[in-house]
């Protein structure tokens, strides 16, 4: 199912390509500045072999006025060949880790030692992840104890999983097949066992497998549900701002804090907020919420954020209308 | 160690060829006169002993992974065991093998000899080192022997402090006492070339060997104090429960990940370091001219010193740090391979018009340039934001920092080995099995270690116990290669020995070398010279005077 070609893995996405173009161009500097060195010592080796017990080498640098010229070529060629390459790898990087607009969001979360994702609609799976091919897809990414890193060598791009924030994980397949999918970062005892496929499909191949299999409630429903159990609407009503804020249409706004600084209403955000309430108060409001540390999964944590990230602005009835 | 010869010679009687009967090797005898020496060389010598232990058990750990790796797999070892194999093998050369390393040994027995001293500044506290390294060492051998460590050497938190139930303090505890060996290594070593340079001696007069160990003394005493306050967090979590780097306790991963790094880059300078003033001694000794372009080289020790501090965010480019951090990282990185080229440049152009000879230690030195040619370059891949995304933590990276650490700084070290040797124990070794060794050494570790770049390129992740079979051929091939660098590690280790007994005598200038270090005896009086030595002249002024010019000082 995997093939395997000797020098190069699987190329899966345009930014793969890009990527190996890149190592091409700096490979290529390398082979020429070790050849240039390797044939160089070699032939002064031979050239300048000893011949006499007594003979010594003759010094070319004090006799020599552009020796210094010299030592300022082989500076400054280096220089700008190595700037050349840090432009493009960061062009490159910058492709790697922003998405287009638009792209797909499913859910990872990472855990000694087996990979969980959720996709859009809620289907999960367990170290598998199935996308349709020529959609770009973005992995947004927690773990629930060590650093993880998600990594998929035929799309050419590592990213760490933490435990402390959600990071970003974007690629664009263009071609089917299964292609692997390691942990990268060092994580224990089964840190080798971590690891699964990606299986990139045709569109529709895709939403026969979506809809051959059994599938629970989407994200954000299942986020609503917790957003009553966990009493959270009691507090956050849709329609009176009395103890804690509206939370409809915050998402992706700038709010005010207590402290007088103001923050991106994000994911990492509203994660924080539910596990550390006190951390970044809204303007107005009382350090009143409790924590939700210890008793809330990163799964459900992530499914509260899709219920947030849901509420349009004026929409007042989305929960209260579920009752 | 000691010849056999039972009784201290007489002070001042002489050989029949007139050199000194005394040396510091016979001038007193029993474990006392080592244990408790002040003499520089004959704690060098110490340093020998204790560091080749912590290399044939690093190298030991090397062998049964690279055997596990023979097979896809993960069916020799447990996993936790196969963990705990990496990880010792990590710590032990890194912390007890690299970083001492030169300095400890070739450092230490040479910078006196070379500026012309009659000791380091401070013989007290570098005994004191030496019993640092080997309590720290210690340490971390008694917790190999309870189950070793199992979190990886780079103890990555939370994981180091919260998920694992293996030796981290036992280790940790070994790792700081050993970082205050290194610490005061390299005190002794700046107070001593600043304070104690004979009469002439000028900073541009320094062997550039010296010079290496000046940058490398500034990364020791400015770097390792970051990384004993990292530990120290670290065991403040595992024991207090004080919220550092567990985010469950409030704290921070990758604030570890920065105090880590921001001395474990520049450690790997400290292994470099040393090995790049070693190669500049032997091109400008076997070419009999001198080294090209002297101040750039040196100054160059120090561009890579100071740069190299500012660089340890490259460790990090896809751990969740800022893009744009990543950016400043991966620019500054690219600035430190400058001096690298610089000096790589001169070595080559040192050839030009030279007198070569194809001794032993000049092959080792050549196998240092075309080795850390192909390291340093791989390193400016890694540099490269775009292509260290797709290879970071895979063999792309093992294989890297193999050609530094191995191709770079054990090549170095084996080179100045066989150039000083002689020196150290007055004796040849033979001609024949070390120009072989350096040659096996040479082929060895690049079969094992290039297949490791392929593989990296393919996918395959560093500290995987099992893999998938599409990578065993690469990895056959490299356990393949390892055989042959194991047999190659082994034959200086036997003709070493064998030398120090059966080997010729050594004259006191085997090489026609032109360091202050070759105007003395070998193997040298307790008090390095009998005059006090005057320099006249930069080094590497070829032909090589037959006796320094000195001056008998007020006794």
């Amino acid at each position: 199912m995997i093939p395997s070609s000797p020098l190069l893995p699987d190329q899966a996405s345009d930014v793969a390509r890009s990527v190996d173009h890149l190592m091409l161009f700096a490979l290529s500097g390398l082979v020429v500045f070790s050849a240039l060195i390797a044939i160089l010592v070699l032939v002064f080796m031979v050239k300048y072999r000893r011949r006499g017990d007594d003979e010594v080498g003759i010094d070319v640098y004090e006799t020599n006025p552009k020796s210094h010229v010299l030592e300022l070529v082989w500076s400054v060629i280096p220089l700008g060949l190595l700037l050349v390459l840090f432009g493009w790898g960061t062009k490159v990087f910058f492709d790697q880790n922003r998405p287009p607009a638009g792209a797909a969001q499913y859910w990872v979360t990472g855990r000694q030692w087996m990979w969980k994702i959720q996709h859009p609609d809620g289907r999960r799976e367990i170290n598998e992840l199935h996308v349709p091919v020529d959609r770009a897809v973005q992995l947004r990414m927690i773990s629930e104890d060590v650093i993880h890193d998600f990594f998929v060598p035929a799309f050419r791009i590592h990213v760490d999983v933490l435990p402390t924030r959600y990071t970003t994980y974007w690629f664009k397949a263009n071609r089917t097949g299964t292609f692997h999918l390691f942990c990268g970062q060092y994580c224990g005892v089964e840190h080798s066992k971590m690891v699964g496929h990606v299986i990139v499909m045709e569109p529709r191949a895709y939403e026969a497998w979506l809809a051959g299999e059994k599938t629970g409630p989407s994200a954000i429903a299942s986020g609503e549900e917790l957003f009553v159990a966990k009493s959270c609407n009691t507090c956050h009503r849709p329609d009176s701002s009395a103890r804690a804020p509206i939370l409809n249409g915050v998402f992706g706004t700038q709010v005010s804090l207590n402290d007088g600084t103001k923050a991106l209403v994000n994911e990492d955000y509203i994660r924080e907020s539910i596990l550390n309430p006190a951390a970044k108060v809204v303007a107005g409001y009382q350090p009143v919420m409790p924590t939700f540390k210890g008793q809330i999964s990163e799964e459900e944590l992530i499914q509260l954020v899709n219920y947030v990230k849901s509420l349009k602005a004026a929409s007042v009835t989305t929960a209260e209308a579920g009752k | 160690m000691t010849p056999a010869a039972a009784a201290t010679p007489a002070p001042g009687a002489t050989n029949p060829d007139g050199s000194p009967r005394t040396h510091y090797l016979n001038a007193a005898y029993g474990l006392k006169s080592w244990l408790l020496t002040r003499d520089h060389k004959r704690i060098a010598l110490l340093y020998l002993v204790s560091i080749s232990v912590f290399f044939a058990l690093g190298g030991l750990m090397a062998v049964l992974i690279r055997l596990e790796l023979v097979t896809p797999e993960g069916d020799l070892f447990q996993p936790d065991i196969y963990n705990r194999l990496f990880t010792m093998h990590g710590v032990l050369m890194i912390f007890f093998f690299l970083i001492p390393g030169i300095p400890a040994v070739l450092g230490n027995f040479l910078i006196p000899l070379m500026i012309g001293a009659r000791d380091l500044a401070f013989p007290r506290i570098n005994l004191l080192s030496w019993y640092l390294y080997s309590i720290g060492g210690l340490f971390t051998l008694w917790a190999l022997l309870h189950g070793g460590v199992d979190t990886g050497w780079t103890f990555y938190t939370p994981l180091s402090t919260n998920y694992v139930n293996t030796s981290v303090l036992t280790v940790g505890v070994g790792i700081f006492i050993a970082g205050f060996s290194s610490i005061l290594t390299g005190l002794n070593f700046v107070v001593t070339i600043h304070r104690m340079r004979a009469p002439g001696m000028t900073w541009f007069r320094l062997p550039l060997f010296v010079w290496g160990h000046y940058a490398t003394s500034l990364i020791q005493i400015l770097g390792t104090p970051v990384v004993a306050i990292a530990i120290l967090l670290v065991a403040a979590e595992r024991t207090l429960h004080i919220g550092v780097f567990d985010p469950k306790l409030g704290g921070d991963p990758i604030l570890f990940q920065h105090l880590f790094w921001f001395y474990s880059h520049p450690a790997v300078y400290i292994m470099i370091l040393p090995s790049m003033g070693v190669v500049s001694e032997l091109v400008a000794t076997f070419s009999r001219k001198p080294i090209f372009g002297y101040k750039f080289v040196a100054f160059a020790s120090i561009g890579i010193a100071v740069l190299g501090f500012l660089v340890w965010g490259h460790h990090m480019f896809v751990a969740g740090q800022s893009i744009y951090a990543g950016v400043i990282f991966s620019v500054l990185s690219m600035l430190v391979a400058v001096p690298s080229a610089i000096k790589v440049f001169n070595w080559t152009a040192t050839l030009y018009k030279g007198s070569i000879s194809w001794d032993t230690p000049m092959l080792y030195a050549l196998g240092f340039i075309g080795l850390f040619t192909i390291g340093g370059l791989t390193g400016v891949m890694l540099a490269t934001l775009g292509i260290d995304a797709h290879v970071h933590d895979t063999y792309f990276i093992i294989a890297h920092f193999h050609y530094i650490m191995v191709g770079g700084a054990i090549m170095g070290y084996l080179g100045g080995l066989h150039f000083w040797w002689p020196k150290i124990t007055g004796r040849m070794y033979p001609l024949f099995w070390s120009k072989l060794s350096a040659l096996v050494i040479f082929i060895g570790f690049n079969v094992t270690f290039f297949p490791q770049f392929i593989l990296g390129y393919l996918g395959m992740p560093r500290r995987y116990h099992s893999y998938p079979p599409e990578f065993q051929v690469l990895n056959v091939m490299s356990s393949a290669g390892a055989t042959v660098l194991g047999l190659g590690y082994l034959m200086p280790l036997v003709y070493f020995i064998w030398s120090m007994r059966y080997g010729p005598k050594a004259p006191p200038n085997p090489w026609g070398a032109t360091g202050l270090e070759w105007q003395t005896t070998s193997p040298p009086p307790v008090e390095n010279f009998l005059t006090q030595p005057i320099v006249t002249a930069p080094p590497y002024t070829y032909p090589a005077p037959k006796r320094t010019p000195e001056v008998t000082v007020g006794v």
